[in-house]
């Protein structure tokens, strides 16, 4: 996802004399061609995460359109005041674009992992979250956070799914129909949703968009109201949403994702995810159980 | 705000203390209550090339009030240059005025950042130099205000080694220094923009001549940094 987001960039950059791209030390080496094509508009401030995020908000007062980009602790975490008073507001338009998601950088340990990075931008006002879960949707989703002139936040992830999926139209995508609940698989973790519900009777929707997350499909599709929502990162970020969307009706909603304890494990990314009962088996076990007769 | 809305008011440096009445109550203001107020009335004043029939003109000079604390010097002197309308001035604080404790960009036209939090103008400041830069608009100067007290905030010494190393020479800091720092600035303030390569002056921050003569445009390659010294705050 990082080569396709580098590519879409740098095309950006040549195509729109507003496009800018500012950087903290990480991936500044994949945009030398820019930088040399385009010095003033490809800046790396240097390892500093803070004056990145400040300097895309004066870029974007003084009428650029900023790609700022960094790994995901580093970009939200330690830069969160800066999104916050730098870019809302001062009601500036930017993209981020983070790397790393959630523990994808999993041997580095918890200082470069940031699974709590999409709830935290839940408390800001107007910031559009992307979630790709393959890289043939990260041009679209580039191009179009970049030409709205507004808040976006694009979470790329070394996990995929085998194809890009439809619903890179910010709309939930219908993946399968069913009558007992319904599974939102968010980004990445189509996949193992798809693999996890085999032979269950259930409808699974997949989400690329989360905010605004489209509850108008969630709705049209739904036959009962029990829905289970799997999140790449922290369990239950998208939960409200649900709930708001179906507070005229009694139901259910079970918030998978990633969990809060501090595992202090490096190894894989799949066995962070087992870990918080993210990958197949772990995923069955929670939906059998949220399903089970009561 | 209209174009037929602006205000046209043309004060002078001996009406700032009326306005600052409109907003405290007070009937009396003595200039040292504002550390700011000098400088801000110099910029205005003798420096910027602002006006209020321009605010979004590309190139203008972008002011920026760091240092959002304490605003009403920076209300009176944009009220006394028909960025503001005195009316503006008594509704200071109240729940739908335009006018709060810190500055909102968004509600008042002309302020160039909503400010408060400390250590956020001269990062953004940066950014706007930048992004000027980038688009080939090299006359307008950026301005920023900062309080001495307010560099302890690290985020600005991120900005300033990096404005420093790339030679950020349309960016100008004014320092206001009251000796508000809880532990001081050791060697003084100027060395510390000095050691990242910036241009610096110290100057006497009541002396309107000694102001003019330091935010005098003479860009050379370097940003500049002025610090601005007044009496100690007690």
């Amino acid at each position: 996802m990082r080569d396709a987001f580098v590519r879409t960039t740098a095309a950006l950059l040549d195509d729109d004399p507003r496009a800018a791209v500012v950087l903290a030390d990480i991936s500044a080496g994949l945009f030398d061609r820019s930088a040399a094509r385009h010095p003033d508009r490809v800046l790396n401030v240097g390892i500093r995460e803070q004056l990145m995020v400040s300097v895309a908000g004066g870029l974007a007062l003084a009428g650029m359109r900023p790609v700022v980009h960094t790994y995901a602790p580093f970009l939200v975490e330690r830069a969160y005041e800066q999104i916050k008073l730098d870019l809302v507001h001062q009601d500036v338009g930017a993209v981020l674009v983070s790397v790393g998601a959630s523990y994808d950088s999993s041997g580095s340990g918890r200082t470069h992992h940031a699974p709590g990075d999409v709830a935290l931008l839940d408390g800001l006002d107007g910031i559009s979250v992307h979630v790709p879960g393959h890289q043939g949707e990260v041009e679209r989703l580039l191009r179009e956070a970049v030409a709205s002139g507004g808040r976006a936040y694009i979470r790329l992830s070394e996990q995929q799914n085998r194809a890009p999926s439809p619903a890179v139209d910010g709309r939930l995508h219908v993946v399968r129909r069913g009558r007992l609940g319904t599974v939102v698989a968010v980004g990445p973790t189509l996949d193992r949703v798809v693999a996890a519900t085999q032979g269950l009777d259930l409808t699974v929707l997949h989400a690329v968009t989360v905010r605004p997350l489209d509850t108008t499909t969630l709705l049209a599709t739904m036959a009962t109201p029990d829905v289970v929502l799997v999140e790449p990162y922290l369990a239950g970020t998208s939960t409200r949403l649900v709930d708001e969307a179906l507070a005229h009706v009694p139901h259910r909603v079970l918030g998978l994702g990633v969990g809060r304890s501090e595992q202090r494990r490096y190894g894989t990314p799949a066995e962070h995810d087992r870990a918080h009962g993210l990958g197949e088996a772990g995923l069955r076990r929670s939906i059998d159980a949220f399903l089970a007769p009561r | 705000m209209t174009a037929e809305a602006i205000p046209t008011a043309n004060d002078g440096y001996s009406d700032l203390g009326r306005l600052l009445a409109l907003m405290s109550g007070d009937e009396k203001h003595d200039p040292s209550a504002h550390s700011t107020l000098d400088v801000l009335w110099v910029l205005y004043d003798r420096v910027l090339d602002v006006d209020p029939s321009r605010v979004d003109d590309p190139d203008r000079d972008r002011f920026l009030l760091s240092k959002g604390h304490g605003p009403m010097a920076y209300y009176a002197v944009l009220a006394a240059k028909g960025f503001l309308d005195e009316a503006d001035l008594r509704s200071f604080g109240r729940y739908r005025s335009r006018l709060g404790f810190h500055p909102d960009r968004v509600l008042v036209p002309g302020v160039e950042i909503s400010s408060g939090s400390l250590g956020h103008g001269l990062p953004l400041a940066v950014g706007i130099a930048l992004g000027l830069r980038a688009q080939g608009i090299t006359g307008p100067r950026v301005v920023v205000l900062v309080g001495d007290a307010e560099l302890d905030e690290g985020s600005n010494h991120e900005a300033i080694a990096y404005a420093g190393a790339i030679g950020l020479e349309n960016l100008t800091v004014v320092a206001i220094d009251n000796a508000s720092s809880t532990h001081g600035w050791h060697g003084g303030i100027d060395r510390r923009f000095a050691v990242e390569g910036w241009a610096t002056a110290v100057v006497d921050g009541r002396d309107h001549d000694d102001l003019t003569g330091a935010l005098a445009d003479r860009r050379d390659g370097r940003p500049s940094a002025v610090v601005a010294v007044v009496e100690r705050q007690v």
